[in-house]
């Protein structure tokens, strides 16, 4: 069955690893729904974070792919733990009119989202959080016209020290 | 010291004694300390695929790492078919590239390209050098990840200025610090125990061994747990001369030209120990028909090899050699039994044979039945890709680990000379052995020259059948007989549709090899019926140095047995029907 995973690769910090890592995934013909890329603690660690769509057996197999990099140190499929703290990011511009404005402001104070600019035909708001709820918002504001938006693609971190 | 000269010296620390390569405009300064360097043998191949093949036959050869050298953008990209073939194979070579200076990288400089790039996913890793201060770390990671856990390729790009550049305070690292990279070698005791288990309690045990047995030097080990087990044994391409051809319970070599006693046994095992494979589709056919009675035992050193094809019941993820001591231990002698005389049986029923006292023409086959009586004990096969492979495979008596190397993965024509020529260099003293295919010579054949101009002695045979013979095999059994293309002697007067050989092909071969031979100083043999082989053999094996000896062989035979491709093992043709 086909499902969303989502995995963190732990790299050394060296050129070319987010090349090595996707290129990775094309070759061998899976898709990357997301991916992000970014410095930890440690200036020479770091952490890439794919959303991939995939069965379980080809997640097994683009783990142990992953694993062999000579620039990875560990890789974690989360999508089956529930100790991990996972959001997301997005900036969303949405149409508005007169008669609408009230009701998509009063979205946004619902889902604690925050307002960053304000025109008289579009706003422009951001908002941090789970996943399903980061879907929730855009279903909720597509009937008003969604004009752009941009997602950072999944992030997380485990619970335990 | 410069980058060139802390190049040349690392290569000397980690026990070069031979350079293949080419030089050009980016590595000019390493070739001028090559220039003054005595300790190590420099080999100027004619082509850098040729220089790469070569440091690939005598890392196989020898098991130490093979080393070329080559130039950036042309030379480079010539280098990308043999990596591709060393990383398939699990072979430790490392190809150095000049690249153009750094300033210069990203503008499309004369002779750029992007080397990191290119080899990305076919070696097992590479670096772009961006100042000498990295150099010799990054040497010291290439050497050791080249050769540790599951030998493979890496590809090092070091542009010109770094190769100009001064180091003050050069040393050669003692250590490796590479976080991520932690090859596991002692196998899980508890995976161990059960396999011991396993293999206690088969009542139809199977060995498949591939090359992880060679690159671990497990064939001691490995004979050690087949005299305490007799258990039966499918060697593949990769594998073969890890035992004796001659061994009690060898079946042979499985897959789609195996043998018929090696793919029933897969079929009927209930326990299959794969050691050192990777479950190729050349091997398993189908993967869900694939030893469908079989617990599946595992033995390998790189984890994602596990399962990847075939759900590995038992894995064990370690190195062979020291599992294999552990498991000799843990295993209950067992006597040979009525699974033993039955794959023996087998044996006795399919043979692989041919018949030449029928036929007028030189049978391939006959050919290497009578290289492996005349040759000498010592030798070391090499081959191309294709029917002759096979062919060399099962008719040549393999008699011991690293004498027999071929392109068992990528499937590279035009491994088959300058690899022999590598192997030479590695193995002075015995004797080295190319058997090529008419269609693959013609890709390397300018490594003649490398051969003949360094003495390197290596014999080259050629089976001339006029065909890319194995395309054209399939075009027979499969594409109705269409031989779109793969004739040879193919003329531009011939029919537009031509049902195979007949009175009105062209009598000349083109290119004459014999004499391509002599062109390069080289004595040129050729035989062209049967009772010629022999001649030619016994002369060209006893030439001191390089020779061609081509035999003019059957046109249209075929190599079976035969899997067609994607289907079962139960779908296999045993022969050509009467």
């Amino acid at each position: 069955m086909i499902e969303k995973h989502t995995i963190i690769v732990t790299v050394t910090n060296r050129v070319g690893i987010l090349a090595r890592i996707t290129g990775l995934l094309a070759q061998r013909g899976y898709n990357i729904e997301s991916a992000i890329a970014a410095p930890t603690e440690d200036p020479d660690i770091y952490k890439i974070i794919l959303v991939v769509m995939e069965t379980d057996e080809n997640i097994e197999q683009i783990t142990k792919q992953l694993n062999k990099l000579i620039d990875t140190i560990k890789v974690i499929d989360i999508s089956h733990r529930d100790n991990y703290i996972v959001r997301e990011y997005i900036i969303l511009k949405v149409g508005i009119t007169p008669r609408t404005r009230a009701e998509v402001l009063d979205l946004i104070r619902v889902f604690e989202a925050r307002l960053i600019d304000l025109a008289t035909d579009h706003l422009i708001v951001e908002l941090t959080g789970h996943v399903r709820k980061i879907d929730r918002f855009i279903e909720l504001l597509k009937p008003f016209g969604i004009k752009e938006f941009v997602r950072s693609g999944e992030f997380a971190m485990t619970e335990y020290n | 010291m410069n980058g060139a000269e802390i190049l040349i010296d690392v290569l000397i620390n980690e026990g070069v004694d031979t350079v293949f390569g080419y030089p050009g405009g980016s590595v000019i300064p390493i070739f001028d300390v090559l220039y003054r360097t005595d300790t190590i043998r420099f080999i100027l191949t004619r082509h850098e695929q040729g220089a790469t093949h070569a440091a690939d036959g005598y890392a196989r050869a020898t098991g130490k790492v093979g080393v070329c050298i080559v130039t950036s953008g042309p030379g480079a990209t010539n280098t990308i078919t043999g990596i591709a073939t060393a990383k398939m194979d699990s072979v430790p070579i490392i190809v150095i590239s000049g690249q153009v200076a750094a300033g210069n990288i990203g503008t499309d400089a004369f002779q750029e390209t992007d080397m990191v790039g290119l080899t990305r996913s076919i070696c097992k890793h590479n670096y772009l050098v961006k100042n000498v201060e990295e150099l010799p770390r990054i040497l010291k990671e290439a050497f050791f990840i080249a050769r540790t856990g599951r030998p493979g390729p890496v590809a090092v790009d070091i542009p010109v200025n770094v190769s100009n550049s001064i180091l003050a305070n050069y040393q050669y690292p003692k250590d490796v610090s590479l976080p991520g990279y932690k090859p596991v070698t002692n196998g899980n005791q508890k995976q161990i125990e059960k396999l011991a288990r396993a293999i206690n309690e088969a009542k139809r045990p199977l060995l498949y061994t591939g090359g992880g047995i060679i690159s671990a030097s497990a064939s001691q080990e490995l004979l050690a747990l087949l005299d305490k087990t007799n258990i039966p044994i499918v060697v593949t391409l990769m594998g073969l001369g890890a035992i004796p051809a001659d061994y009690p319970t060898f079946l042979g070599m499985p897959g789609m030209h195996g043998t018929m006693a090696a793919n029933l046994a897969l079929t009927e095992c209930d326990l299959l120990i794969g050691i050192g494979v990777r479950f190729d589709d050349r091997i398993t056919g189908k993967a869900e028909h694939f030893a469908t009675q079989a617990t599946v035992a595992h033995i390998d050193i790189d984890p994602a090899e596990i399962s990847k094809v075939i759900k590995a019941h038992i894995p064990v993820v370690g190195d062979a050699k020291k599992i294999l001591r552990e498991l000799i231990d843990k295993v209950k002698p067992r006597p040979r039994d009525d699974w033993n005389s039955r794959t023996q049986s087998w044996k006795d029923q399919f043979p692989m044979t041919y018949n030449q006292a029928n036929e007028s023409s030189i049978l391939p086959q006959y050919v290497i039945d009578r290289l492996n009586v005349l040759a000498p004990d010592n030798s070391i096969i090499v081959t191309d890709v294709g029917q002759h492979q096979m062919w060399a495979a099962h008719f040549y008596r393999h008699r011991r680990p690293r004498a027999f190397l071929s392109s068992g993965g990528l499937g590279t024509m035009g491994f088959g000379l300058p690899a022999a020529l590598g192997a030479a260099i590695g193995c002075p003293g015995q004797t080295v052995i190319t058997i090529s295919g008419d269609g693959s010579i013609q890709m390397n054949i300018q490594e003649l020259a490398t051969c003949a101009i360094n003495d390197i002695s290596v014999k080259v045979i050629i089976l001339n059948n006029s065909y890319l013979g194995m395309v054209r095999q399939w075009q027979e059994l499969f594409w109705d007989r269409r031989y779109s293309h793969t004739c040879l002697k193919r003329v531009s007067t011939c029919p537009p549709v031509c049902p195979g050989p007949n009175a009105n092909c062209p009598s000349d071969y083109i290119p004459d090899f014999v004499k391509i031979a002599k062109a390069n100083h080289i004595p040129g043999l050729r035989a062209t019926k049967p009772s010629e082989v022999d001649a030619v053999l016994k002369e060209g094996l006893n030439q001191p140095g390089p020779v061609v000896m081509e035999f003019i062989v059957k046109s249209i035979e075929n190599v079976f047995p035969m899997i067609p491709p994607g289907k079962p093992i139960s779908a296999i043709i045993p022969g050509r029907p009467a």
